[in-house]
């Protein structure tokens, strides 16, 4: 099984690396970074009907990165993709897609190899449900992983009780099969799961879906706890106010592009702060700010428009918005991806 | 891993000596479908009587004159090899026919009602209780023997696995909104059946044909080899096959050899029609 | 683990439901064999020089000019009984052919049904987990070819090869002429028996391990075996844990629903090497119109088919922790 994929891109040194100070200057001092993914794109050969070959770029030109004790919010509505980001950082895309761009982790260059050496140790991910585990085996054996020999498994196993309980999983836990946990212990399993190697970062793939709110506060706490202890956290996720309780930083993704990547602060008041257009309509439409519906829908992978992939919905549309896509641009340590906020900023 | 940077559509990018996937597929469609076709013709025009026996020429193995071979009677077994292969084709294609039409009769009727449902459901597990060649055995008696006992009992024992997948497609529509929206607008349950059902299910129905065909082949050749249906004048594959086992131990290995070899191409051929069709009409799976 | 009520009730429904599905096989045999244009009195005598006497007494036996209603009743009756009739060929009752036949198939038939379970399920991992490599294409090809191959044939290739050219075998593969099945010694038995079995065996083989590897394909993909890579699995033991676990089920279960196939595949290999078994019995039931016979064996091989569908049935009903859960909460 080899994840076809490419990460050296020697041409496209990136301009994040100026950005990087700026971005990280409101954490503490110590925060270091962790990941940082440039330009990444990831597209899939694709059959429809008749055998037609169809190739389908599912994530755009993605630049973003993680420093540790922070909380990076990936915000796109499901079924976009998104989750993908987390399977390119770990290596896992399926064989038929391809990807582009540069990562590194801790500043070292994030190839397969390293993914695969890292996966399960230093990033660990939390996915979106409890289908992540195999139907057929119980919980703690799964998530105890290989073991060499009885010795090995028992320390595996304690380690495992210790982390557990911690979540408030009791041993009755252990015994069950997957279909057997409650939405809420399901949770707490592949959360415990991700923290039982003591990763540097987590990778958290909607993690709120399908909870009531008791469970999606006690989820959205231990990703704050998460971000305490210090571990990087990428929140990919379609609930804004999830995003907005816990993140420090919210990457907008809208068809398969981030067109902006705001700070949490920058969500107040009449959101003014907020520089592309989709961000503000966003923002709008939360009930607690007037739910001001907008209209329209994101254009599919396949069917983008020509400009800026927003340009048939925005009601600031120029020219060059139509024919020109704009590049996600720093300003004033933000990233957006807008001629009219470029336009606006730089005047 | 320090290879050169690769664009997206770099990876995907075909040579102009390998055709794409649709072009393949669509041609290999084409060329099998037209060697069968040529096969049946052929052996449509092949006289039997030029399938002469010629005792000055028995046994010989296979030569440029005679590819195949030629048998105890010194007929050439190229020449009853593709009359057979006609044969089998006809027989096997007549019997798919016959399946997929039941096949889609119950499948429809399963539809109905729940009474029919079941009833239908109870006969799929009845029919597949009995092995297939049993099966065909006893309706071959009952007929008779002879050419329609074999295609009416391998038609009738073939039906199943597709009566199942209609079955299942059904259910799948009728529980759709459209339908739904049809019966509260008062349309008959007929008029459902062929606005929206009949169209939906004619893939599987014609990938039905297609992939029962192979099935039916081997059974047909199976049948008459163990001596049911065709007479021994009739030059079936099966029957050609069954003969030379009397001429085994003599070491006239071509009697044997090439009849089955043809069999097994034509076989092949058909599913190799048949998976490249299904991947053509539902690509989910088509990835190269 | 197993909720013995459960399958105590579950098995109840079983033998219900086999015993009218016997009772349509009955009558639907019956129907067919009776509808026959082939006067049964006349295939039996054949060739043979009999009396008027006889052949009255053969019509009373089948009981021809009745209406076939009473004779059904007549039949059913008496199988009720455990009469199975007479068998014409063989001139013993019907029910003594058939239980020394079935075992000799039996034999034949779980040999190779074990052979090709294990050898398809390892030849269909292999594949699964080496995809797009030579020994995937491998078990590719021979799979595409072994499902197109006429069972037969493949069973006269082997008789060609093996007992013809290289002499290892003897060609009429049944007891030796002259010898009684129970003098014939294990050795004898075994060197029948090794043709039979392989070619059964090979022809098997194709249908498991393709399942085997697709199903393997499938679960690769899956959501689960992405996480447990993510969370460092990999190779081999990724494979062990979380593949092999998930395909074994569906394997055997797929295993004991072919064994209307593997009987088919019997009769074909029996009638090829002469190994006295079932199959042969129906063949020749069937060409000389051996009613009583040919209706016993449809029955036998009946219930044979059922019992794989059974087991199936139990192993996906009962082994499978999602279902059993939800069986048992019903």
């Amino acid at each position: 099984m080899i994840e076809s994929e490419n990460m050296k891109n020697k041409n496209m040194k990136s301009e994040n690396l100026e950005s990087r100070n700026i971005t990280v200057t409101e954490k503490s001092e110590e925060s270091k970074e962790l990941l940082s993914v440039s330009n990444i794109s990831i597209s899939f050969l694709q059959y429809t009907k008749g055998l037609r070959k169809n190739l389908l770029k599912v994530i755009s030109d993605l630049t973003l990165s993680v420093s540790s004790g922070e909380i990076v919010a990936i915000l796109g509505s499901s079924g976009s993709g998104k989750s993908l980001l987390a399977h390119a950082i770990l290596g896992i895309l399926p064989n038929n897609a391809d990807l582009t761009g540069e990562m590194t982790f801790e500043g070292k260059e994030l190839d397969q190899k390293f993914k695969e050496k890292l996966r399960g140790k230093e990033i660990a991910l939390i996915p979106q449900s409890v289908n992540f585990l195999d139907p057929l085996m119980k919980v703690a054996d799964q998530v105890i992983g290989e073991t060499v020999d009885e010795e090995d498994k028992k320390a595996k196993k304690a380690h495992q009780r210790e982390v557990f309980e911690k979540y408030g999983l009791d041993e009755k836990v252990d015994d069950l099969y997957p279909f057997q946990l409650s939405g809420g212990m399901a949770r707490r399993v592949l959360v415990s799961t991700a923290l039982l190697q003591n990763p540097k970062l987590v990778i958290a793939d909607e993690p709120t879906p399908g909870l009531d709110d008791v469970a999606i506060q006690e989820t959205l706490n231990n990703i704050k706890q998460m971000a305490a202890e210090d571990r990087g956290v990428l929140l990919i996720t379609h609930d804004i106010n999830a995003a907005l309780k816990v993140a420090d930083k919210i990457a907008i993704f809208y068809s398969g592009y981030v067109i902006e990547i705001a700070n949490v602060e920058d969500f107040t008041d009449d959101g003014e702060n907020l520089i592309h257009p989709y961000t503000r309509a966003l923002y709008k439409a939360l009930p607690q700010n007037g739910f001001n519906l907008y209209k329209g829908h994101q254009p599919f992978h396949g069917e983008l428009p020509e400009g800026c992939v927003y340009s048939d919905r925005c009601d600031q549309n120029t020219d060059s918005c139509m024919k020109i896509n704009p590049d996600l641009r720093e300003i004033e340590g933000k990233k957006v991806r807008c001629h009219r906020g470029h336009r606006k900023y730089s005047r | 891993m320090n290879k050169p940077v690769d664009t997206p559509k770099k990876k995907f990018h075909t040579s102009p000596l390998k055709l794409n996937l649709r072009t393949k597929t669509i041609l290999i469609i084409v060329l099998t479908a037209s060697m069968l076709v040529a096969i049946v013709i052929n052996s449509l025009f092949i006289d039997v009587s030029t399938i002469t026996t010629n005792f000055s020429s028995i046994n010989l193995p296979p030569s440029f004159e005679h590819l195949f071979g030629t048998d105890w009677m010194g007929r050439d077994m190229f020449t009853r090899t593709l009359k057979g292969l006609g044969l089998s084709i006809m027989i096997g294609a007549l019997a798919s026919i016959i399946s997929t039409v039941v096949a889609v009769i119950l499948g429809l009727s399963s539809g109905m009602n729940k009474y029919l449902d079941s009833f239908v459901s109870w006969l799929v597990d009845l029919f597949s209780s009995i092995p297939h060649l049993l099966l065909i055995i006893l309706i071959s008696i009952s007929l008779g023997g002879g050419v329609i006992g074999v295609i009416v009992g391998v038609g009738v024992s073939h039906w199943t696995t597709l009566t199942r997948v209609i079955r299942a497609e059904i259910k799948q529509i009728n529980t759709s909104e459209y339908v739904h929206l049809s019966k509260n607008f008062g349309k008959s349950k007929w008029w459902i059946a062929k606005k929206h059902i009949l169209p939906l299910i004619l893939t599987q129905v014609v990938l039905g044909v297609i992939l029962v065909f192979p099935h039916a082949i081997m059974h047909e050749a199976s049948v008459t080899f163990l001596g049911f249906g065709l007479s021994p004048h009739e030059p079936a594959i099966g029957i050609i096959l069954s003969e030379s086992m009397k001429y085994l131990a003599t070491g006239v290995w071509w009697l044997a050899f090439f009849p089955g070899v043809s069999l097994l191409i034509i076989v092949l051929l058909f599913d190799l029609v048949g998976d490249n069709l299904q991947k053509i009409l539902d690509p989910t799976n088509a990835h190269e | 683990m197993f909720n013995y009520r459960k399958v105590a009730i579950f098995l109840g429904h079983k033998i219900v439901r086999l015993i009218i599905l016997l009772v349509a096989v009955a009558i639907i045999s019956f129907v067919l064999v009776d509808m026959s244009p082939v006067d049964p009195v006349r295939a039996y005598i054949g060739e043979m020089a009999v009396s008027g006497e006889h052949i009255a007494k053969l019509q009373e036996y089948w009981g021809v000019g009745q209406p076939m209603w009473e004779k059904a009743l007549h039949w059913v009756w008496s199988m009720l009984h455990g009469d199975f009739g007479t068998s014409l060929i063989y001139r013993i009752p019907v029910i003594d052919v058939i239980s020394e036949r079935f075992t000799a198939s039996l034999v034949l038939m779980f040999t190779s049904w074990v052979i090709s379970g294990v050898l398809g399920f390892t030849l269909g991992t292999l594949a699964g987990m080496y995809r797009g490599s030579w020994i995937d294409k491998f078990v590719k090809g021979y799979c595409y070819v072994l499902l197109s191959a006429p069972t037969f044939w493949i069973a006269l290739l082997l008789l060609m090869v093996f007992s013809v050219y290289l002499g290892w075998f003897p060609t009429g593969l049944g007891v030796p002429a002259g010898v009684l099945a129970e003098n014939a010694t294990f050795w004898d038995w075994l060197t029948r028996l090794i043709l039979p079995a392989t070619a059964l065996s090979i022809l098997c083989v194709a249908q498991i391990a393709m399942f085997t590897r697709d199903k393997l394909n499938n679960i690769m993909s899956s959501d689960f075996i992405l996480f447990a890579k993510a969370r460092s699995e990999k190779g081999w033991g990724l494979i062990k844990r979380h593949g092999i676990r998930n395909i074994l089920i569906p394997a055997i279960t797929l295993q004991f629903l072919s064994f209307s196939e593997i009987f088919g595949g019997a009769v074909l290999v029996e009638q090829v090497f002469s190994y006295p078994g079932i199959g042969q019995a129906a063949v020749a039931a069937g060409l000389r119109s051996d009613v009583p016979l040919l209706l016993g064996i449809v029955l036998f091989s009946t219930i044979f088919v059922f019992c794989g569908n059974t087991i199936a049935d139990i192993i996906y009903k009962f082994v499978d922790p999602r279902i059993r859960e939800s069986e048992s909460n019903e």
